[in-house]
């Protein structure tokens, strides 16, 4: 499969990663590997196979609709970079 | 309707929060209201090595509705990651529903704004479920402030119903909405409150012009921010206006403009336009390998067939066609909800005259709750006690004005009907008491019985008045009736 540089780019955005033009070509070159490992699936003939959303075959897996206990709110928080002891604070959003 | 030279073209996508206690993959409460970040946990923060696991009432919920909107449910759907990066959505994807939605495509029938008595029918493209996000709030005035995020509503099942673009006006779009929302609260899917969010929705709004013969469609503008329906209906009417006028301006059509996202300003009355999210079209959905598959079985769908209960249409239909109400007055009881339409067919049930009972209701009952702010189930005359009342007027017993009296009093007393007479001083009035009565009368006025005679219909008005201050419970009609024959045998 031919990966463009305006692909892998694009990957890297919507991923928020930004590529210093040093560590591209790694990328790419990890990128087209992981492709091309994916790809040998296709030597498999599928014909006639049904498709499966899940690799097991297991489904409706549900629960009951009963409150379970939240998290502590202070426990919540713990983990959060920045947090004003009620919310979560982020870097500034607009819009 | 005014001629526009154009044709409006409306699909609105509406989201639905569902019922349900708990959220669609945790079991965090969904109740409205609880200070930040005390409703969340492992799974719906999307700390690692949490697993989600589906709420099955969710699952029913979106299948009620699904049948009430005339879907087709899906055998077997399942859940993808549709990812984006925002603050309030901790995981980074939303998991939702991509090729495989629980309800595919259906219709509503709503009344026609334009002719009451008829329905439009509008279709729909798909019903899906889906997590809501946090809420995020950010320092409006600076725009400098760190923003606060509050993760309570993460998670919280929603529906979101999307139609095709078959609604042709604003006000179409609004009538659409008013009946999704009713049927919601009749299937007891949602509460579909708007200022707490259970209920959203947005409008994909553009413009077909016929040109020379062909019609040029305008670019397609979503717009969000819609928090009632009266928004809704004057964003869609803002956005007729500009797309117009920004066509005969620029002769932009759908072909040189990508779908564009526009936010209602509701206090200044106009749309604006959003900042594009950087690649927003690019959510590389893919199946969340977290959850498996569901199987929509028969056993699943039966049982909430058997909850469906009456729809709005349909009671408003059988309103009409077995009971005789006016279309206007049928839509009226059934847009009060489930619980007025249970409460006036309790009054029938008890033998009153399903029209009369329509007037009292309208009138009488529902007034009294506006005045109190109550609910119909808090209304202390019960259907029955109410239906003994017009019983009794329907059989002459009492008048319709000595009626409002004993409603009055039935309000502040649990008393019979005979009981309230009693307590109210009202007693039927035999005829030979209102002959006598009628002789005195036509005796004491011979100017007013001239006039009468004269052909004056008004003229017997002034008697009914002096009838009621010689006897209180005498029937005003009655007496009409009875000074009206003396009259004319004279």
């Amino acid at each position: 499969m031919n990966v463009s540089r305006e692909d892998i780019l694009k990957v890297a955005s919507l991923s928020k990663l930004e590529l210093a033009e040093a560590e591209f070509e790694v990328v790419a070159s990890k990128f087209r590997n992981v492709l091309a490992f994916v790809e040998q699936l296709n030597e498999v003939d599928t014909t006639g196979v049904e498709e499966m959303a899940h690799p097991v075959d297991v489904h409706t897996v549900t629960r009951s609709d009963t409150l379970q206990e939240s998290l502590d709110h202070d426990v919540a928080l713990s983990n959060a970079p920045k947090s004003d002891g009620e919310f979560f604070l982020v870097p500034p959003v607009l819009g | 309707m005014n001629q526009t030279p154009y044709r409006l073209v409306v699909g609105l996508e509406v989201h639905v929060q569902l019922s349900t206690e708990t959220k669609l993959f945790c079991g965090c409460s969904t109740t409205f209201g609880a200070p930040p970040n005390t409703q969340v946990c492992p799974v719906c923060l999307g700390l690692p090595g949490s697993l989600p696991v589906l709420n099955e009432k969710a699952v029913q919920l979106a299948i009620r509705t699904g049948l009430a909107l005339n879907c087709k449910i899906a055998e077997v759907t399942k859940w993808d990651r549709k990812n984006y990066f925002y603050p309030d959505l901790p995981k980074g994807y939303q998991i939702s529903q991509f090729d495989q939605p629980i309800c595919g495509e259906g219709y509503l029938d709503f009344p026609d704004p334009d002719a009451p008595e008829t329905t439009q029918r509008v279709r729909l493209i798909r019903a899906h479920l889906e997590e809501d996000a946090g809420k995020s709030m950010h320092d409006e005035v600076h725009g400098r402030a760190d923003s606060k995020i509050d993760l309570n509503r993460t998670g919280t099942p929603l529906l979101e119903i999307v139609s095709f673009p078959d609604l042709t006006s604003a006000a179409a779009a609004k009538a659409y909405l008013t009946e999704l929302r009713l049927l919601l609260t009749y299937l007891g899917v949602s509460d579909c409150n708007m200022q707490e969010g259970s209920l959203r929705a947005d409008a994909n709004v553009n413009l077909h012009i016929p040109v020379d013969g062909n019609d040029i469609a305008t670019p397609i503008v979503e717009v969000k921010n819609l928090n009632s329906f009266r928004a809704v209906e004057r964003a869609i009417q803002y956005e007729a206006g500009r797309q117009f006028e920004l066509w005969k301006q620029t002769g932009k059509t759908i072909k040189d403009a990508p779908k564009q996202t526009r936010g209602w300003d509701d206090e200044a009355g106009v749309t604006k336009a959003q900042r594009e999210k950087e690649e927003s079209a690019d959510y590389r959905y893919f199946p969340d390998p977290d959850l498996v598959p569901l199987r929509v079985t028969e056993a699943m769908l039966s049982q909430q067939k058997v909850v469906l209960g009456e729809s709005p249409s349909a009671a408003r239909n059988r309103l009409q066609v077995n009971l005789g109400l006016k279309p206007y007055d049928a839509d009226v009881i059934v847009s009060q909800g489930q619980s007025m339409v249970a409460y006036f067919d309790g009054v029938v049930a008890g033998g009153a005259d399903p029209k009369r009972s329509s007037n009292w209701i309208q009138q009488d009952v529902m007034r009294t709750l506006k005045e109190n702010d109550l609910s119909v189930e808090q209304f202390p005359i019960s259907a029955a006690r109410l239906s003994e009342l017009l019983r009794a007027i329907d059989a002459s017993v009492v008048d319709n004005t000595r009626g409002k009296s004993i409603f009055q009093y039935l309000l502040e007393h649990d008393a019979t009907i005979p009981d309230a007479m009693a307590a109210l001083g009202i007693v039927q009035v035999d005829s030979s008491e209102i002959e006598t009565l009628c002789k005195e009368l036509i005796d004491e006025n011979p100017k007013v019985i001239a006039e009468a005679r004269a052909g004056n219909a008004k003229a017997l008005g002034s008697l009914i008045g002096a009838a009621r201050k010689k006897n209180a419970n005498a029937d005003a009609k009655v007496v009409r009736e009875l000074l009206q024959k003396m009259i004319d045998a004279m």
